[in-house]
């Protein structure tokens, strides 16, 4: 079996990456996974979180906010956004914070506090925070 | 006849015309270079998008629980036209031929007995269509802010769109746009998007692909890819028209720059004539001044 993969990482705006790669850990939203090659073929969504890449060039991280990933010969990462871990500073940190804060507010209001899409847009609101976390930032606390 | 002095000021406006639109278009060339980039750049994303969720809808497609931005709601008796043109003019027939493409388009579905709303993108759609069709304007989206196209701004349309969809405002959603073939060529293009319209998957020649493992299920992936895929392809065709847009922009200031050309030229050769003409009746007047003598 091959020991590296075919792995991409693409936005709406460009092509981020695009690399053989051993292992690549995914902010799944049914949970987390790491997949290495010869992975079963599957297409699951992300949650906001930090897309780690083994490539033969050395390991890279990116913050993803959303998107999905296609599983088959190759990984292919379709992100929403993504920032690449060196370039995430806390003034861009805070505003996607900020942003999904204004997308929890947003669908609190329209839906009337019911729990089920307000529930979702809680959790990734706190995803959101968590990434500040993770990657030594000052995690910004949102006023519920 | 015009004066000399005439002749010489006519000679330098237009040659001050030639200067501002060999300008545009250098300008126009290379802004058209970057929204190639960005076109290029984006077409990774919208191939791969599409190919997922082509397989995505082929295998829920047929269920009747299917989301309705796939399999419509049933009827198609309002019709939403998203008309994209530019902000600004000066770039020949592009937004013209929009609009055109469009008008057509209104006046078959209101002819079918079909109620008809318009969203535009940009100025210049806005009020060309404004003078027949003010009473069935919904909204505007003005990107003449906007410096570079983001996906964002293309988010912030599909949000638009979809919170009509679901209010129940319309049936069908329709998209104009320019695609963008080459600096010569942009064919205007309506395409739809509400309820998605895939190509068939190609015939199983290779088979039906791998068998993908779905985590959530299904119809939850096809519930959260469907309104991003309505993003996608407003984001394409944003794209396509900055590009498009750039181009006709482009050959339009060639030809007035050519066209300036031809008649500095022009008038070159006709203020020489009138210059020796003066000349000549000069020396007539000289010469027979003095054999008057």
């Amino acid at each position: 079996m091959a020991d590296t993969m075919q792995f991409d990482l693409v936005s709406p705006e460009r092509n981020l990456l695009s690399a053989q790669a051993s292992t690549v850990a995914i902010p799944g939203s049914e949970g987390d996974l790491t997949v290495g090659p010869g992975h079963e073929p599957t297409i699951t969504t992300l949650r906001p979180g930090i897309l780690k890449v083994e490539t033969d060039k050395g390991a890279e991280e990116f913050v993803v906010t959303g998107g999905f990933v296609e599983i088959g010969d190759g990984v292919t990462v379709l992100a929403e956004k993504a920032v690449p871990h060196a370039d995430m500073d806390q003034a861009t940190y805070e505003a996607l914070v900020s942003e999904a804060e204004a997308t929890y507010r947003q669908i609190k209001e329209a839906t009337n506090n019911e729990p089920g899409p307000v529930d979702e847009a809680a959790k990734l609101l706190m995803d959101m925070v968590a990434i500040g976390g993770h990657i030594g930032l000052d995690p910004k606390q949102p006023n519920f | 006849m015009p004066s000399l002095k005439d002749l010489k000021n006519r000679i330098s406006s237009v040659k001050s015309t030639r200067k501002i639109t060999k300008a545009m278009q250098m300008v126009a060339a290379a802004k058209l270079r970057r929204a190639q980039d960005a076109a290029e750049q984006s077409r990774p994303y919208a191939e791969r998008f599409n190919k997922v969720l082509g397989a995505l809808a082929a295998s829920v497609g047929g269920s009747a629980t299917a989301p309705k931005l796939l399999s419509g709601t049933g009827h198609d008796d309002v019709h939403l036209l998203v008309v994209m043109t530019a902000e600004r003019g000066l770039c020949g027939g592009f937004n013209s031929s929009i609009v055109k493409k469009a008008r057509v388009e209104i006046e078959k579905l209101r002819a079918a007995g079909k109620t008809v709303k318009i969203l535009t993108v940009g100025k210049k759609g806005r009020e060309q269509l404004k003078r027949d069709f003010a009473d069935l304007f919904v909204g505007h989206v003005d990107l003449s802010e906007v410096k570079k196209l983001g996906y964002a701004d293309a988010q912030g349309i599909a949000k638009d769109v979809l919170t009509r969809f679901d209010a129940g405002e319309f049936d069908v959603a329709t998209i104009f746009y320019s695609a963008f073939v080459n600096v010569v060529s942009q064919i205007p293009t309506a395409q739809q998007i509400i309820p998605a319209a895939f190509e068939a998957p190609e015939s199983d020649e290779e088979g039906t692909g791998p068998l993908y493992d779905y985590e959530p299920d299904e119809e939850r992936i096809l519930a959260d890819l469907l309104p991003r895929g309505v993003a996608t392809q407003i984001f394409s065709a944003l794209l396509e028209n900055a590009a498009s847009e750039q181009g006709a922009r482009m050959s339009a200031m060639d030809n007035a720059t050519r066209n300036a050309g031809e008649m500095i030229d022009k008038l070159t050769i006709e203020y020489n004539r009138s210059r020796q003409a003066v000349i000549t009746n000069e020396l007539i007047e000289i010469i027979s001044g003095a054999e008057a003598l």
